[in-house]
């Protein structure tokens, strides 16, 4: 299950679209993701669905792989689709059965829905399955540094998410381990009515809550021993470098986006 | 020899409100040479991790005076203080910051504010220093205790501190991860006379000190060579300390009537005498 599952996850490689600053990676995403909407008939969204192909591609990322992992996500797709030929009354009826008729405009609007779903999702994992989620964290940092103007945390934003990331297979182990010590004193977390196993959980969340506690405790000891005071005169380890994938990459964004303005009706 | 880290009649408690409280650390002094490996041993809740946290800045004692390298430690110079000692914690988990084994190392190094270049090189050295120089790019969870442990050490390291602290840094690995830990400070030790203040549960370890800190209820109670501090034999016992494995070897086997001369503390010692009492008689 936590195998096949590509959400958040990251897979080492050198493509081009892995060497990418994560900064143009986020903005490349943001700005896709507002372009998507522009596309209002065929050609544009056939433009779309072949771009998104093309950074897959980019990405060297095994279509197949990325079309297994999103699967969940695709169950959704279909949903979405059978919504649309269901519900809109427009155009030429295609098929009739009965009382059950489906029109041309249903199709056609199903069909556009679900490229703009499917180009959204994937391009977004292309973004996380390229990018490791430190570089992800670095990157949102130096985006927002604006923003530390008006108040905003955001060197602290950046080390909680860091430092979250850092601790979830920790955590997951600990639970992996109470789970086990719980269930070799007979707790049963997989059967029983749904009260039972509520009430299983408990014995299951304190201990690992304590725990989680203790760790923070240690953590901020080891930070503070370290000599972290803030993001005052802080230098930083990884340094993003912005090179010429990264400019010709919003290049060919922003020509993507004039093309859709021309060619949407 | 110049002094790097002092307690002049140490005193703290952590209810100094109350009256009459049990104070965890109890007008404790000594003093700590360059170059020198000192252990601090004691049983459980006996004060060693409060005196750290002493040494750290991390508590202001109540009475008396913490001096490193001559300096009273105070609020005002304790940012500056703690670039000079290097800490290892018992949890090798609790003290992984970074995302990767690099990141951790320069942890340390980005709070102080050290430039990129440089940064960069410390890295690279401390992570030879200890050995794990090809694990620059592996996450904590793909690493041992004993490997963490290291990379601790290495974050350490980058500060070029004049001491390093490791309070039970060994307590939670198994016995290899615990071979690695102090064959690294032994190495270390050797390569740069670094000076070392180990914190320990573990007699064998407190062996390798020059000299041994024997704490017992916030209390200094004895202080001296590896030899002097365990011929106290029985006291020691008494408050909670197992006596090395060399020498409850001896005790029982001149409680069986083999005649040894002496105590022994390491067992080559013990072997050495065992193999050669024969001959003496
Ligand atoms: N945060 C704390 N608050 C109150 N008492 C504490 C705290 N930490 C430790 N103590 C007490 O101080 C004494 C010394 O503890 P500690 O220095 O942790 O001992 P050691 O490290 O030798 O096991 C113990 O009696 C302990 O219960
Ligand atoms: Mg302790």
């Amino acid at each position: 299950m936590m195998e096949k599952m590509i959400f958040g996850r990251y897979i080492p490689g050198d493509s081009f679209v892995h060497r990418l600053d994560p900064r143009s990676k986020l903005v490349f995403v943001f700005a896709f993701i507002i372009i998507v909407f522009l596309a209002n008939n065929t050609i544009t969204y056939g433009l779309l669905l072949a771009f998104t192909l093309f950074i897959i591609l980019l990405s060297r990322i095994r279509l197949y792989f990325l079309i297994n992992g999103l699967k969940p996500v695709l169950i959704l797709l279909v949903f979405t689709f059978l919504i649309h030929i269901i519900f809109t009354r427009e155009g030429n009826i295609v098929f009739e059965l009965g009382f059950f008729k489906i029109y041309e405009e249903g199709v056609r609007q199903g069909i556009y829905i679900s490229i703009r779903f499917v180009v959204l999702v994937f391009v977004t994992s292309v973004l996380t399955l390229t990018t490791s989620p430190i570089s992800i964290t670095d990157g949102i940092e130096v985006l927002l540094n604006p923003l530390k103007k008006v108040k905003l945390p955001v060197h602290e934003l950046a080390l909680m998410m860091s430092i979250a990331l850092r601790f979830i297979p920790t955590l997951m182990d600990e639970t992996d381990k109470i789970m086990k010590a719980q269930m070799a004193r007979g707790s049963d977390l997989s059967a029983g009515p749904l009260k039972d196993r509520i009430k299983a959980v408990v014995p299951l969340l304190v201990p690992l809550f304590v725990s989680a506690f203790k760790r923070a405790e240690d953590l901020a000891t080891a930070m503070e021993v370290r000599g972290y005071r803030g993001g005052e005169g802080r230098t930083r380890y990884r340094k993003l470098k912005w090179d010429w994938r990264d400019s010709i990459s919003l290049v060919v964004l922003i020509a993507l986006a004039a093309l859709l303005i021309y060619l949407r009706t | 020899m110049s002094e790097i880290l002092s307690f002049n009649n140490v005193s703290f408690s952590y209810t100094p409100e109350v009256k009459d409280a049990r104070k965890a650390v109890q007008n404790v002094s000594f003093t700590i040479n360059e170059g020198e490996w000192i252990s601090i041993v004691g049983h459980n809740g006996s004060g060693k991790s409060t005196m750290v946290k002493i040494i750290s800045g991390l508590l202001f004692p109540q009475e008396g005076e913490v001096h490193v390298m001559k300096n009273v430690l105070t609020e005002e110079n304790l940012w500056e203080t703690r670039t000079q000692i290097g800490m290892v914690f018992q949890n090798p988990d609790n003290q992984f910051v970074g995302a990767t084994v690099q990141d951790d190392v320069a942890f340390a190094l980005e709070n102080n504010g050290v430039p990129h270049e440089e940064m960069v090189k410390r890295v690279h050295t401390s992570l030879k220093q200890v050995n794990m120089d090809s694990f620059l790019n592996h996450e904590p969870h793909h690493l041992s205790g004993g490997q963490k442990q290291r990379v601790a050490i290495a974050g350490a390291l980058a500060m070029r501190p004049k001491i390093l602290i490791l309070d039970e840094a060994t307590a939670m690995l198994d016995p290899q991860g615990r071979a690695e830990v102090l064959n690294t400070v032994q190495e270390l030790r050797e390569e740069t006379r670094l000076t070392v203040l180990s914190i320990t549960h573990d007699v064998e370890e407190a062996l390798l000190a020059d000299r041994i800190l024997f704490m017992n209820d916030g209390k200094k109670y004895a202080e001296g060579s590896p030899q002097e501090v365990f011929s106290l034999g029985d006291k020691l016992v008494e408050f909670g300390l197992e006596l090395p494995f060399a020498m409850r070897m001896t005790k029982l086997l001149k409680a069986n009537g083999v005649s040894l001369i002496g105590e022994h503390m390491t067992e080559e010692e013990l072997v050495n005498d065992l193999w050669t009492s024969n001959f003496n008689k």
